[in-house]
């Protein structure tokens, strides 16, 4: 069962800089891999990320293999005004999941 | 008969504990082709295009020595403002010697506040990491990392 972490601050001043941690729960499997019947153990991981702030995309990153399982990732963004992060995974086999934090920016 | 007896015992003992270590053994040990130099170089390439990379302006933080190359924490900062008309456009990170040379491309804007971000990555073997930025004028700028791994990621079986 997918799931996510989100962590946002609540409130924030306006114009401060915040910290915007995801984790999204995913096996990423690399497809490098093999069973001991030497079967290739098909690739499966998160190829995309994205975060919509108030409907405007902020912050996106393109994923390989390389990542490891479970895709922490952390960036920065500037609080503008009070409303919503919209966060976006998407992956092989049809993966897609969202999330979403609200702020409230004084 | 005492001494037969110790002897079949640690005979017993010693077969045990070889069954165990041929257990822990992987029946099939596998090394996934590597990315090459040429590999990484191309895929930079397939990033920047013709523009030249210079070093400086990027930190890449990683451990100099990591004991699981399955996750890796790193961070990379750009010294860069991030103001409407100067600032970071994209990060971009590369890899010597995992099966394939990529490891993430980032994506950031003005509106970022810092350029800096925080993932955790596999590393397949004891080898250089390469971070570039490219900012708001299309330069590029990059810096790179040595990194031992002690247990390799992508060669464990699957169970």
């Amino acid at each position: 069962m997918p799931s996510a972490l989100i962590n946002v601050p609540r409130t924030a001043k306006r114009g401060d800089i915040i910290e915007i941690k995801t984790l999204m729960s995913h096996i990423m499997e690399t497809g490098y891999r093999h069973l001991a019947s030497g079967e290739v153990v098909p690739r499966d991981i998160i190829t995309s990320f994205s975060c919509r702030y108030n409907g405007t995309e902020i912050f996106r990153a393109d994923l390989f293999q390389a990542i490891a399982a479970n895709p922490f990732i952390t960036f920065f963004t500037t609080a503008t005004e009070s409303g919503k992060f919209e966060f976006e995974w998407i992956g092989d086999k049809g993966f897609s999941e969202t999330a979403s934090a609200s702020i409230i920016v004084e | 008969m005492p001494q037969p007896r110790h002897s079949s015992r640690r005979q017993f003992l010693s077969l045990a504990g070889g069954a165990a270590v041929l257990g822990a053994v992987p029946v099939v040990t596998l090394r996934p082709a590597e990315a090459t130099p040429a590999m990484l170089a191309s895929a930079i390439r397939n990033v920047v295009g013709e523009a030249a990379v210079r070093t400086g302006k990027v930190k890449l933080d990683i451990p100099p020595l990591v004991e699981n190359g399955n996750t890796v924490p790193m961070t990379v900062s750009v010294a860069n403002p991030m103001t409407a008309d100067n600032y970071v456009k994209s990060i971009h990170v590369f890899n010597e010697k995992n099966p394939q040379p990529n490891i993430g491309n980032f994506y950031l804007g003005p509106h970022a506040g810092r350029a800096q971000v925080s993932t955790r990555i596999r590393l397949a073997d004891s080898q250089k990491v390469v971070a570039i930025a490219r900012l708001s004028d299309d330069t590029f700028w990059s810096v790179s990392v040595d990194v031992v791994v002690t247990l390799a990621a992508c060669t464990e079986e699957v169970i």
